[in-house]
């Protein structure tokens, strides 16, 4: 038996009345790659960041190569040799790759004998690992993917044999995430041992050499991933059985109901994010759009939502044009029958500091249903809150709670809940299920085509490729601002990935 | 995880927290007593019995109150909408000007009752018309509230000045104030009421903006958490993005809720001009729109709070400045840093003890913060 590189042995860790963590155990061997899994607030990061000197447990015992260790801050962590990579990335945006490098590590007071030494040692870590990445290239200037790069390369050259990764496929290509995992393979053939923090279940069986199962802060299972299979860990995972991909029929496409053409939109610094984008949405159908994060999917969802102007083009919304001239009223779009489900609910689809009725008329305050005069009306909301809570099976079931203290799904199923009880003809969803835990994905998919079913025109925007699949009838791939491809529900992934690439373009233009 | 402490109950959230701070800043305070060699008990006794041990002090205590609730609400109305405006100052001072044209064209003609209410509408008129500008200029031009609205103060100042040394003043007299008001613009005393109770009182200022004022506190208390604009207030507040998203305008909420909050700061003026002074005297405000800033702070914005704030700070100056006439070694300049104290644990360190109390309440009984003790189902 190969030796451990970390055991964590009984770790209890509270926030308050909270238990993160309840008696923890867990053995991760040195030079395997070790996946942990969990749905969101199962307690994973609160037991990384444990390990990491964020927090400290209440009680139990780390052991970092069978000596018992005592972490008390980031530092210790990385003097035992434990690095991490964050999900959102730790870097400085305007510095070059080697002074974000060495930042935090400088090795004199002056800085450049501190970078001329990191020069050196880069580029022996950059050689021994296939890591890649130009030293003197400013951070903003580069991919995601090579970010997440120089994440890794920090870690390694603060002498790092242990490298925990958070939810690091969040933001990559399949083909950037694939490089990633040959990466982590390189990484582990070097000796180097990898804790892989995620919640894509094929991702851990496809580079994983074992899996933990974290639920409710408890560590449920912990199995080698060949002798496990992904619906034995969703069932782990989330406690009954799931039903991984939706049962739908066949889509009967009606009358168009909204017209997007020839649509163009820059964003705040004048870059064009979308290129001239024609696309049709019919009753009946969910339309998806596939892409990377950051290729104009945000902003044509807020153009067509009427909350940023568009430079040219028409959106018709049942045949009548929408203002996109940044001066319409979402509030009059609404009364039109378009409802929109933003991306980033914590700041745009919901207030979170707002009690959950308040929340369930965002955006429909000036609903006189709503209101007395000039006075909110509360019975009637409070009263239209239950009904939705009841309706969405929101937990927990107060409409007096403050919305930040539900979870992420819940949170998620009082916007949709909001927006699909206005009976919208058309709804325009961005990234359905972000941040969502796998049993509340299931109920959303179930409610999403049901709107489909009553014959409403569905516009879901997502980055993960599986929901777009199992969900839509008709896929668009955007990259750089414009589609690039339209396929069917049967597309496979790698057809998709290599859409979303942008590769075929790359193939037209030579 | 997200959020690793979970929410106080109300009445510790708006009671033990500020109860805390406050007897923190005491204790402190109390140091700097010992400091300049005065027994910090005796100071602490004096200082509240000024303030309400007699009749005279609790209506000289309530006379500031008022003061301070007018300006309190002031800054709560802006901050409900994500504003913070510092120019409560210059807003009431400005106000000053409406209410010396209406009181000094009508207090020969119309008895005060009708005086009042004109003199109301101008203050708050003034006050909003004040707080506008510095608004436009945030909703359209983007130019930050907080520059303009502290430039708005000087400039305020320095007009104030002007038409106090120049055309408001009487001819042949040399202090920098209008003539006193005629009885139509002198508004009745309160004192009776605390009369009433028994205590007997000489002479003291409390007069019926107490009462504005704290009508005033409960149509805040409508506004903000009762009515669409409200709502609309709150939206945008706490999130510029959510409230485009939700079809409000910018433009509308921000100028709205500015004219709002400078319309209260204006009314504050009522209180000292035709409460006491009976005339606009140079730099009647002195300093009230910033203690403002702290009521509305330790009120937690809240109507309720910032009236409990008010009678706090009005205690402060009513029993400051008998400590001050008790104990020699405590000059004014040791009340305003005692003032000081209150306001840095009240306002700047306001989330200090919070962790503790948070962690000490879950700990005893986790369902009185809200949570059901790690139960099943997160969906």
């Amino acid at each position: 038996m190969a030796q451990a590189a970390i055991e964590l042995i009984g770790i209890n860790k509270s926030f308050g009345a909270v238990r993160a963590n309840r008696d923890i155990n867990l053995e991760v061997t040195r030079g395997t790659i070790h996946g942990i899994v969990g749905e969101n607030g199962a307690g994973k990061s609160t037991l990384m960041s444990i390990l990491y000197g964020f927090y400290q447990a209440d009680s139990g015992e780390i052991r970092v190569g069978g000596e018992p260790a005592s972490i008390k801050t980031s530092n210790d962590a990385i003097a035992l040799g434990i690095g991490m990579v964050h999900q959102h990335f730790m870097l400085v945006d305007n510095f070059t790759v080697l002074e974000n490098i060495i930042l935090g590590a400088e090795s004199d007071a002056l800085l450049k004998r501190s970078i001329a030494k990191a020069r050196s040692e880069l580029e022996r870590l950059e050689r021994e690992y296939g890591l890649e990445v130009d030293p003197d290239a400013i951070i903003e200037e580069l991919p995601v993917g090579l970010q997440q790069r120089v994440e890794i390369l920090k870690a390694l050259y603060r002498g790092a044999e242990i490298l925990i990764l958070d939810e690091p496929t969040g933001v990559l290509t399949p083909a950037e995430a694939d490089h990633l995992f040959r990466i982590l393979k390189q990484l582990k053939e070097q000796g180097k041992t990898v804790v892989l923090i995620t919640h894509k279940l094929r991702e851990i069986m496809a580079i994983t050499d074992n899996v933990s199962v974290m639920r409710q802060g408890t560590m449920v299972a912990t199995r080698e991933t060949a002798k496990t299979t992904v619906e034995e860990l969703a069932e782990l995972m989330v406690g009954r059985r799931v039903l991984l991909r939706v049962e739908k029929g066949e889509a009967e496409a009606g009358a168009v109901k909204l017209a997007v053409k020839n649509l163009t939109v820059k964003d705040s610094r004048g870059v064009t994010m979308v290129d001239d984008i024609s696309f049709d949405i019919r009753a009946g159908e969910i339309v998806g759009i596939a892409g990377v994060a950051g290729n104009g999917q945000s902003e044509l969802l807020e153009a067509i939502s009427g909350i940023r102007r568009a430079v040219s083009g028409s959106v018709m919304l049942d045949g009548k044009p929408i203002d996109l001239t940044g001066a319409a009223d979402p509030g009059e779009l609404r009364d039109r029958g378009l409802a929109h489900v933003p991306e980033d609910r914590h700041h745009v689809g919901l207030v979170l500091a707002f009690e959950e009725n308040e929340n369930s008329i965002l955006g429909y305050h000036d609903d006189p249903r709503y209101l007395k005069g000039p006075f909110l009306n509360i019975d009637v909301i409070m009263a239209d809150a239950k009904d939705k809570i009841e309706k969405y099976d929101i937990r927990p079931g107060n409409p007096r709670l403050k919305t930040a203290n539900f979870s992420g799904g819940n949170q998620q199923k009082i916007v949709l809940a909001r927006e699909m009880e206005q009976d919208p003809g058309v709804l325009i969803v961005g990234q359905p299920t972000r941040g969502v835990d796998v049993g509340a994905i299931e109920f959303i998919h179930k409610r999403l085509i049901a709107m489909r079913d009553q014959g409403k025109a569905v516009l879901v925007v997502s980055v993960e490729l599986d929901e777009i699949r199992s969900l839509s009838d008709r896929i668009l791939v955007m990259f750089a601002g414009r589609i690039v491809g339209e396929r069917g529900p049967e597309a496979t992934e790698g057809e998709l990935g290599l859409l979303m690439a942008g590769v075929e373009q790359q193939e037209a233009a030579q | 995880m997200s959020t690793p402490y979970a929410k106080l109950p109300a009445w510790a959230d708006y009671g033990l927290i500020p109860l805390i701070n406050l007897s923190v800043a005491f204790i402190v305070a109390g140091f700097v007593v010992l400091l300049v060699g005065e027994n910090p008990f005796r100071a602490a006794v004096i200082l509240v019995e000024g303030a309400f041990g007699k009749g005279t002090g609790i209506a000289f205590t309530l006379f500031y109150a008022t003061t301070f609730i007018f300006t309190g609400l002031s800054v709560a109305v802006a901050a409900h909408c994500g504003l913070f405006n510092i120019g409560t100052e210059g807003q009431a001072y400005i106000a000053g000007l409406g209410i010396a044209i209406v009181c000094l064209s009508f207090d020969s003609v119309l008895p005060w009752w009708l005086t009042f209410p004109l003199a109301i509408v101008a203050a708050a008129l003034v006050g909003a018309l004040w707080a506008l500008i510095p608004a436009y200029l945030q909703a359209k031009r983007g130019s930050h509230i907080v520059i303009t609205t502290i430039m708005f103060n000087f400039i305020a100042a320095s007009i104030m000045v002007y038409l106090l040394v120049g055309p408001l003043k009487p001819a042949a007299s040399q202090a920098p104030q209008t003539r006193n008001f005629l009885a139509g613009a002198e508004l009745p005393k309160l004192n009776w009421i605390i009369e009433l109770f028994g205590a007997k009182i000489r002479s003291a200022p409390l007069n019926v903006c107490f009462l504005l004022a704290l009508v005033m506190a409960f149509l805040v208390w409508l506004l903000i958490w009762r009515t669409k604009l409200g709502y609309e207030m709150r939206t945008y507040g706490h999130s510029p993005k959510a409230a485009r998203y939700a079809g409000i305008s910018e433009t509308r909420i921000v100028l709205t809720a500015m004219m709002i909050s400078g319309a209260l700061a204006g009314m504050m003026a009522l209180n000292p001009v035709m409460g006491d002074q009976h005339n606009v005297a140079i730099d009647f405000v002195s300093g009230a729109g910033f203690v403002g800033i702290a009521v509305a702070l330790m009120g937690r914005l809240h109507p309720v709070g910032i009236v409990l704030a008010a009678i706090l700070f009005g205690m402060l100056y009513q029993g400051g400045a008998e400590l001050a006439f008790e104990m020699p070694a405590i000059s004014r300049d040791m009340i305003v840093i005692i003032q000081g104290l209150v306001i840095l644990f009240a306002g700047a360190l306001e989330h200090m003890f919070r962790p503790y109390v948070q962690a000490l309440f879950a700990s005893f009984s986790p369902r009185s913060v809200g949570m059901e003790a790690v139960k099943g189902k997160g969906a």
